[in-house]
């Protein structure tokens, strides 16, 4: 990791960290490094930094190292970890906030995909109610550049009735806008 | 009669519509009401809660006021994401009185949290139904070797989800399968993660997990894997082709949702319960069971 002065750090990411703390809901501070979150955790293999180091960075108040990680985006939510922590810690609320914090301070290029197949599927849900697969697939695609992507699936779906072409509109649709204008600022 | 509060979700009316088929014929022929939630919504799943912690709570709300419109005291959601969604919204507001109200404000109807949320398969595994299905089994499925999945999130975390079941070595859908005659596997991938959340932006790694479920339940023995997600349920059945290709095993497990079990041992007919709707062919396990 290089050497960092961390008091210094721990200090101008405090704010930080406490937001963290305070969005989570969780105190990492009664973390023990025990590692049992990591050593249950099906997304490991794929994460830079196992899930109890990323406990750590944060208790050290290492905010850019722990937003940029590839860790937090191959984190799949499972709670794997929040069932077997010891110490009561919800790791995988902890790595929901990570997620939002990283979106909102733009250290986006490690989740483009992520952020796209979110924006595209809650656009539908904004905008009809429910999720419309094929209108997700298409935004998705269009956004992506890539074109054949979803199509190993579409297809098969399509071929055993699946896959509606047309979206169900809710009535409550301004309800929801007024839902998503409020809290994401409508989404993109 | 039993009534509850039925949310389909998203995803029993497309990639999961057998879930959907069989859920509604099985609960027909054991008496029990499945009422839909008028005008619901998308739940929001993984991709609210990836974006914004209010929004992630105030979808799935809106959908838990609406129930509240019904005459259940209780609702259920076959879909764990979705369940999952709902059981934060029970744990968050219910801890948390000002988390309510700021929701509330974003919502025509306000959540009051008196329609409870029911945990999908314990509908069918409670004691009294389970004794019901006992009763009616038309059909054994005797032979038949099932290995549960009953993926991560409707049983994990256990302090959010607050069910009897262990989260790490559940036993309701076991117990459903031994009320059918047919015999659950012991294997210890029961609520281990599918990846299918990832199935879209890390092909790989969800392929991965893919395998290890299917090799894992192969070498337990089953014949099937039944399955009470329509999330998992697409993603272990539509990417055998996927891992066929990456990893060259090529399983054939059909992966049938425990509902559809249920149906073919009430002597429901297999059309009717969706076996047509499941990608890798069930012919050989409904052979085995002596129907088709
Ligand atoms: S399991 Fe809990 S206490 Fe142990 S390292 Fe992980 S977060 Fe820390
Ligand atoms: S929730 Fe994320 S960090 Fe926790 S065990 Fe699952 S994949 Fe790993
Ligand atoms: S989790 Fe999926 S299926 Fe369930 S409502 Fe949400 S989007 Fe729709
Ligand atoms: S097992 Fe897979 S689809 Fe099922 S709940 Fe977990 S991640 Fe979702």
């Amino acid at each position: 990791m290089g050497e960092v002065n961390l008091s210094q750090v721990l200090d101008q990411n405090r704010s930080f960290v406490d937001r963290v703390i305070a969005e989570s809901g969780q105190d990492i501070r009664q973390c023990y490094q025990c590692a049992k979150c990591s050593g249950g955790c099906p997304g490991s293999t794929a994460m830079d930094y196992p899930p109890n180091q990323i406990i750590r960075m944060l208790m050290l108040g290492m905010k850019d190292k722990v937003l940029k990680s590839q860790t937090i985006w191959a984190c799949m939510g499972c709670n794997t970890c929040t069932t077997r922590c010891i110490r009561n810690i919800e790791v995988a609320s902890v790595m929901d906030t990570l997620r939002q914090e990283a979106v909102k301070a733009g250290y986006t290029d490690k989740a483009a995909s992520v952020i796209s197949f979110n924006e595209s599927f809650l656009w539908t849900v904004r905008n009809f109610g429910r999720l419309f697969e094929a209108g997700m697939a298409m935004m998705n695609n269009t956004k992506t550049g890539n074109f054949m992507k979803d199509m190993q699936f579409g297809l098969p779906l399509m071929l055993k009735g699946k896959a509606s072409m047309f979206p169900h509109r809710i009535k409550g649709r301004r309800e929801l806008k007024n839902i998503f204008e409020k809290t994401c600022g409508g989404g993109k | 009669m039993t009534k509850y509060a039925f949310y389909p979700g998203c995803s029993l009316e497309s990639g999961g519509i057998e879930y959907g088929m069989s859920s509604q014929a099985v609960a027909e022929a054991l008496g029990i009401d499945f009422l839909e939630v008028p005008d619901w919504n998308c739940c929001g799943a993984s991709s609210a809660h990836m974006t914004d912690h209010l929004l992630s709570l105030a979808l799935p709300a809106r959908i838990m006021a609406l129930a509240e419109t019904l005459p259940v005291t209780e609702i259920i959601a076959p879909c764990a994401a979705c369940h999952a969604r709902f059981a934060a919204v029970e744990y968050e507001l219910g801890r948390d009185e000002e988390l309510k109200q700021k929701v509330n404000s974003l919502l025509e109807r306000p959540y009051t949290g008196k329609v409870k949320l029911r945990y999908f398969i314990d509908v069918f595994s409670n004691p009294e139904t389970l004794k019901e299905i006992e009763n009616k089994v038309k059909k054994s499925l005797k032979g038949l070797k099932v290995a549960c999945y009953y993926g991560c999130l409707f049983v994990k975390p256990p302090k959010i989800m607050k069910y009897i079941d262990d989260p790490e070595n559940p036993q309701s859908m076991d117990n459903i399968i031994r009320a059918l005659g047919a015999e659950p596997v012991p294997w210890p991938y029961k609520t281990e993660c599918c990846g299918a959340s990832l199935g879209v932006t890390s092909e790989d790694q969800c392929t991965k997990l893919c395998n290890d479920i299917l090799r894992i339940a192969r070498d337990s023995g089953a014949d099937c894997i039944a399955a009470a997600c329509p999330l998992c349920q697409a993603n272990l059945d539509m990417r055998q082709v996927t891992v066929e290709k990456k990893y060259g095993i090529s399983y054939r497990m059909p992966i049938p949702f425990f509902t559809q079990l249920i149906g073919l041992a009430l002597g429901l007919n297999p059309v009717s319960l969706g076996f047509k709707k499941l990608f890798v062919d069930p012919a050989g396990m409904l052979k085995k069971v002596g129907v088709a």
